[in-house]
């Protein structure tokens, strides 16, 4: 894996209204190759669209998104979202189907399925229906199914915001397990505490606008904005 | 009131009684209904879940057309047919007016736009929740529309369902592309509108009993498939 091809990628003046609502608005950023990045701020902060649009799911209203290797949109990445979609198929069908759509060959899809079911502790249940598991399996094989596509980023959205602690935990550990793994994070979350104990890296947004980007360290320690301190504070939510 | 209990006593001796011709009509109405319901399902899943997911210049017109023909009269669509098939009509030379063809043909474009139409409703509901996750993954409109129409493959049996009863039940179609032939393209429906106006009520009214009969039963195996199947493959 190559992470050098498409990192570092860069938020160029990303804005994006609907009718004459401005959800985000002059976003500049570079995105780092390695690090855990988190795109942290209170609800309505705009994360989500911010995160959509560097996966590419939304185009943006403005700007644009620059991945180094020039690419518009590089195959190399994946998300995982906050409400799991689950296929109406057993769990391993969910992850071979991933696999199929980027191409790789009927034998391959079967034997990287089996590995990184056994890396997310689900080979046991991996011919169950998807449909019928709980949030917190969902989520799991969701994370396997991004983490079998061996991507270069990984965004996920709000991961664990569904899900109860217990679910949560083992969520974040398969999170970090993926980032051991090299792959680069970036992470939605509107949760004060999981991006303390997660984050190298912080975008603290606010009404549709980047107030800080510093790193994690200085941003908890010493945030440079009245807003920031405010957040970590617990004033704004 | 007489009338009901001496056609419920016809029905059952209809019924016991074996009656050849009755088994024909019986046949020949589940032999056109059922080609009928899958020709219009190979049609119209496909163009249901293709409108759910495709954007293109005019779909909403389209759209809005296929529910308006989800009410087509049968007698019109018999009749367009007909004129299709006549002896001098375009496809005149085929020679299929007054055969069981031209009536399943007749039934398949009554029943598609229902089809087509509760399957773009159907698509088009699971496309809003598994949007995001298919264009992640990479999936083109193509896949996308497939994968769907398999997720849904539950749900596409209440639509299969309505076509095969709209189809089993109407009379005007076939009657003018089928003529209502004794022994050739006589069925259910039409043999009730001949024996109604013959005046031979009870008959009628029988033959209408296991005309409602064999409706119910196709429902009831359908519902009967439908939840094993989801019991056994959700």
């Amino acid at each position: 894996m190559s992470s050098a091809a498409i990192l570092p990628f860069v938020l160029d003046g990303i804005g994006y209204r609907v009718g004459s609502t401005s959800i985000l608005e002059g976003i500049d950023a570079t995105i780092a190759p390695a690090s855990r990045t988190v795109i942290l701020g209170p609800n309505g902060a705009g994360k989500s669209v911010l995160l959509r649009i560097c996966h590419g799911l939304i185009a943006p209203t403005a700007g644009r998104i620059r991945w180094a290797s020039g690419e518009t949109r590089p195959r190399a990445q994946a998300m995982v979202f906050q409400r799991p979609v689950m296929l109406r198929r057993s769990v391993i069908a969910n992850i071979e189907y991933a696999l199929e759509l980027a191409g790789v060959d009927a034998a391959t899809r079967r034997e990287r399925s089996r590995q990184v079911l056994e890396r997310v502790d689900l080979a046991g249940i991996r011919d169950r229906s998807a449909r019928v598991l709980s949030g917190g399996e969902q989520q799991r094989v969701a994370l396997a199914r991004a983490w079998a596509l061996d991507p270069v980023v990984l965004f996920l959205d709000e991961p664990t915001a569904s899900l109860d602690p217990a679910a949560a935990r083992n969520v974040e550990a398969i999170v970090a397990a993926i980032h051991a793994a090299g792959t680069k994070i970036v992470m939605t979350t509107h949760n004060l505490a999981l991006a303390r104990r997660f984050a190298d890296d912080v975008l603290f947004l606010n009404e549709g606008r980047l107030v800080e980007h510093a790193p994690a360290i200085d941003f908890f320690r010493r945030p440079r904005t009245e807003l920031g301190r405010a957040f970590i504070e617990g004033e704004l939510s | 009131m007489q009338d009901f209990s001496l056609a419920f006593s016809a029905a059952i001796a209809l019924i016991a009684g074996g009656d050849p011709e009755l088994w024909h009509i019986i046949g020949l109405s589940l032999a056109v209904t059922l080609s009928a319901t899958l020709i219009a399902t190979l049609i119209g899943a496909p163009l249901g879940a293709l409108l759910a997911i495709a954007r293109f210049p005019g779909r909403r017109v389209v759209v809005v057309v296929l529910n308006g023909f989800m009410g087509l009269p049968p007698v019109v669509v018999g009749l367009a047919v007909y004129l299709l098939l006549s002896r001098s009509g375009p496809l005149g030379s085929l020679g299929l007016l007054f055969t069981a063809k031209a009536m399943v043909i007749a039934q398949s474009i009554l029943i598609t736009p229902i089809i087509a139409s509760l399957m773009r409703q159907i698509v088009s509901d699971a496309w809003g929740d598994y949007r995001e996750q298919l264009v992640s993954l990479g999936a083109g409109a193509w896949q996308s529309g497939l994968t769907l129409l398999w997720d849904t493959r539950f749900s596409l049996v209440t639509a299969w369902l309505a076509g095969f009863g709209r189809a089993a039940a109407e009379v005007g179609a076939v009657m003018i592309v089928g003529g209502n032939i004794a022994h050739y393209t006589r069925v259910m429906t039409t043999a009730i509108a001949l024996e109604t106006t013959k005046g031979d009520l009870p008959l009628a009214l029988g033959l209408g009993f296991v005309l409602i009969a064999i409706i119910m039963g196709v429902n009831a195996l359908a519902y009967a498939i439908r939840a094993y199947a989801q019991r056994r493959y959700r």
